[in-house]
């Protein structure tokens, strides 16, 4: 792991160098040559176990392995649907910050965001997860026209003073360790977890859970995210939302082991539960009128965090993790879709998009499924998580809250399909005439027949490394 | 080290009190040299290879780097005095006044253990820096103000890693103080792209987007 972000990182400024035109030919290949070299390592990892890779500093667990899958697989796919995305957009928006930045930071990103996942030191975890904010900031600036600065702008200041929080709280969690021997590792923070201060502990964990919350976009914090989701191009849209997202949650989800370890998790389970739903009623009233269908995906993608926020806080560990694999998934695809939208209607705004299917059939077919697998409708994977959440909560006695669970999931439900059939169906009102090619449609495609699949028959092997990690989770909890 | 953290205290309302941007660099410079004496001494030991090091590095980046690099970012930006303030001065002064008496008020009710060589000044000296930057992120509209705000706060945040001083690793901070100056680059560069396209970095210019 720590060969391949050192990898990343060359390529990235390799990149950087690469100013002129004549290179963005080799500057796609070497995008995608990163993409590829990641997936193999996350390969390798599924096979060869190798626990540390670097002290503490670089080593991954059984969580770490579906994030770090998860990230692989969707950015390939974000890399590949790139590749022709923005030339096709450069016809109708004329500025934008040349492909040398897009890649190099696309590869940052992707080396913070894999250092993020792969590590078992909460010091190193900070570091990264700060710096995935500094390396996307460029990536949602790239159309460089004032919406997409004051975004940017949003995302970086809103997003540096939370995780400036959650530095704070780090440093409460490792005060109340004086005496105890722990070094700041995971493992062995966990290990002498019983014998931390309890006051101090609640006090960083708080501090953590609004930091890193404001990144993962837990409401009231999310004021950045559907700025940022609307303005960003396509696939930076889809890489924020279903691989940035993660990597903050995973920073809560550390700091929640520590918490279940030291016997605090009825408390951590509260605040998880309480910024869930009120994630989940936040997204309902925004999405209830939202006229732009990117923003409405941003403040769906709100929902899921909320919806994964609960799910830990009641304990439905094991749906939790699967329901994030899910989301990204989903959200994924649905970005990508969004991207094939805007290319052909050139608005974000769902009242002028009419008659998709008769634009283009594929396009048509793949939000619509798409937007129904969000919505967690069977067949698909989201389904299988959120009813599982819903078994768990009730069979747990957290009547109240799974009542406003489904009362939010239902109107969200109404909200989305109120906007979005109109856009499918219909009469076309503009008449479009652009093939899109086959890069566009496959990236997103592929995403979907996983989504199906998994929604179908969750293979053992997954089924067992999403338990083990949840295991990893409650380990004294449950 | 009750004279540092003492000067940490007053450069925040330094910061507060000043009308003119330069001066306001300045002073948050100064802070961040403070605060690298403050991390040297808060070590205990004064031969010490891993605490010069961090001391040489702590200084160099906030003392002179970041504080070049605002400079830098508004080379050019003719309103150096910041005339419109959303907040008046006296109010903004009168309210730090407030937040320094409440936090050194409760000087003994904070559960922090603090070590034999800390003193206990500095957990109320960091709250009044963390909640000044805050204040100052909330209330002023100009770009590099925000700037300054979240710097204040990250030096706050820094003030109270001294009590765990002895159990971070070197590679940590070193690599806590990369990600602030990669963050402070990167925020120079929109200001002078917010600057080329508002003709202004005040963020209030900022607000075309939000939910119809």
């Amino acid at each position: 792991m720590v060969v391949i972000i050192m990898i990343l990182v060359l390529l990235a400024f390799l990149a950087l160098g690469m100013k002129d035109e004549r290179w963005r030919p080799l500057l796609k290949k070497i995008m995608i040559s990163g993409a590829l070299l990641h997936n193999a390592a996350t390969i390798a990892l599924f096979f060869f176990r190798q626990q540390v890779a670097w002290k503490d500093y670089v080593s991954v667990d059984d969580i770490s392995i579906i994030f770090t899958a998860l990230i692989s697989i969707i950015f390939t796919m974000v890399a590949i649907y790139s590749t022709s995305y923005l030339p096709l957009r450069r016809l109708s928006e004329v500025n934008e910050s040349g492909m040398n930045i897009y890649v190099a930071c696309m590869l940052f990103f992707l080396a913070t965001m894999t250092l993020a996942v792969s590590t078992l030191h909460i010091g190193v975890l900070w570091i990264a997860i700060e710096s995935t904010t500094l390396a996307s900031a460029p990536l949602i600036y790239y159309r460089q026209n004032k919406r997409s600065l004051e975004a940017a702008w949003k995302y970086l200041l809103i997003c540096s003073v939370g995780i400036a929080l959650a530095l704070l709280g780090i440093f409460f969690v490792v005060a109340s360790t004086r005496g105890t021997g722990a070094n700041l590792s995971l493992g062995s923070l966990i290990a002498n977890a019983r014998q931390f201060n309890p006051g101090l502990l609640r006090l960083g964990f708080i501090l953590i859970l609004i930091g890193f919350g404001t990144k993962m976009g837990l409401a009231p914090m999310h004021n950045w995210l559907p700025d940022a989701h609307s303005e960003a191009p396509s696939p930076i849209s889809a890489l924020l939302s279903a691989t940035l997202l993660n990597c903050a949650l995973l920073g809560i989800i550390r700091f929640f082991q520590i918490c279940v370890a030291a016997g605090l998790a009825k408390f951590a389970s509260d605040l998880l539960i309480i910024f869930g739903l009120f994630s989940l009623f936040v997204a309902a009233v925004f999405i209830s009128f939202q006229k732009n269908y990117k923003r409405l995906l941003a403040y769906s993608s709100v929902e899921h965090m909320g919806i994964i926020a609960l799910g830990m806080g009641i304990g439905a560990d094991f749906a939790s993790l699967l329901h994030v694999v899910g989301h990204s998934l989903t959200k994924a695809l649905l970005f990508l879709t969004a991207g094939n939208i805007l290319l052909l209607y050139k608005t974000k705004l769902a009242p002028d998009v009419s008659g998709l299917l008769r634009t283009s059939r594929p396009t048509g077919v793949l939000f619509t499924a798409g937007c129904l697998a969000v919505l967690g409708l069977p067949p698909f994977l989201p389904f299988i998580s959120e009813f599982l959440i819903l078994q768990k909560g009730i069979s747990g006695g957290y009547t109240m809250a799974m009542v406003l669970y489904l009362l939010f999931l239902g109107i969200i439900f109404v909200s989305v399909t109120k906007t979005i059939l109109p856009m499918v169906r219909g009469k076309q009102k503009i008449s479009v005439n652009m093939k899109l090619p086959a890069t566009l449609i496959l990236p997103p495609m592929i995403l979907l027949l996983i989504v199906v699949f998994l929604g179908i028959y969750l293979p053992h092997n997954v089924a067992s490394l999403v338990d083990l990690a949840a295991r990893s989770i409650s380990r004294i909890f449950g | 080290m009750n004279w540092i953290l003492v000067g940490i205290v007053l450069t925040t309302f330094v910061v507060l009190g000043s009308s003119r941007i330069t001066t306001r660099i300045k002073a948050v410079a100064i802070q961040g040299g403070l605060l690298s004496v403050l991390q040297f001494v808060a070590r205990g030991s004064l031969f010490d290879i891993h605490g010069a090091l961090l001391f040489g590095i702590t200084f160099f980046i906030k003392t002179i780097i970041i504080p070049l690099l605002i400079f830098r970012s508004i080379r050019g930006i003719s309103m150096r005095v910041d005339k419109e303030p959303k907040v008046s001065s006296h109010s903004l002064l009168l309210t730090l006044g407030l937040i320094t008496t409440i936090s050194f008020l409760n000087i003994n009710t904070f559960p922090l253990a603090v070590g034999a060589t800390i003193s206990s000044l500095l957990i109320p000296s960091a709250l009044t820096t963390v909640l000044t930057g805050l204040l100052i992120l909330v209330t002023k509209t100009k770009a590099t103000n925000q700037i300054i705000g979240f710097l204040i706060l990250e030096n706050g945040v820094f003030t109270f890693g001294m009590t765990i001083v002895s159990e971070f690793p070197t590679i940590v901070e070193v690599g806590v103080l990369l990600d602030i100056l990669v963050g402070v680059f990167i925020m120079g560069i929109m200001i002078y792209q917010i600057n080329r396209t508002f003709d202004d970095i005040d963020t209030k210019s900022l607000s075309l987007l939000g939910d119809a």
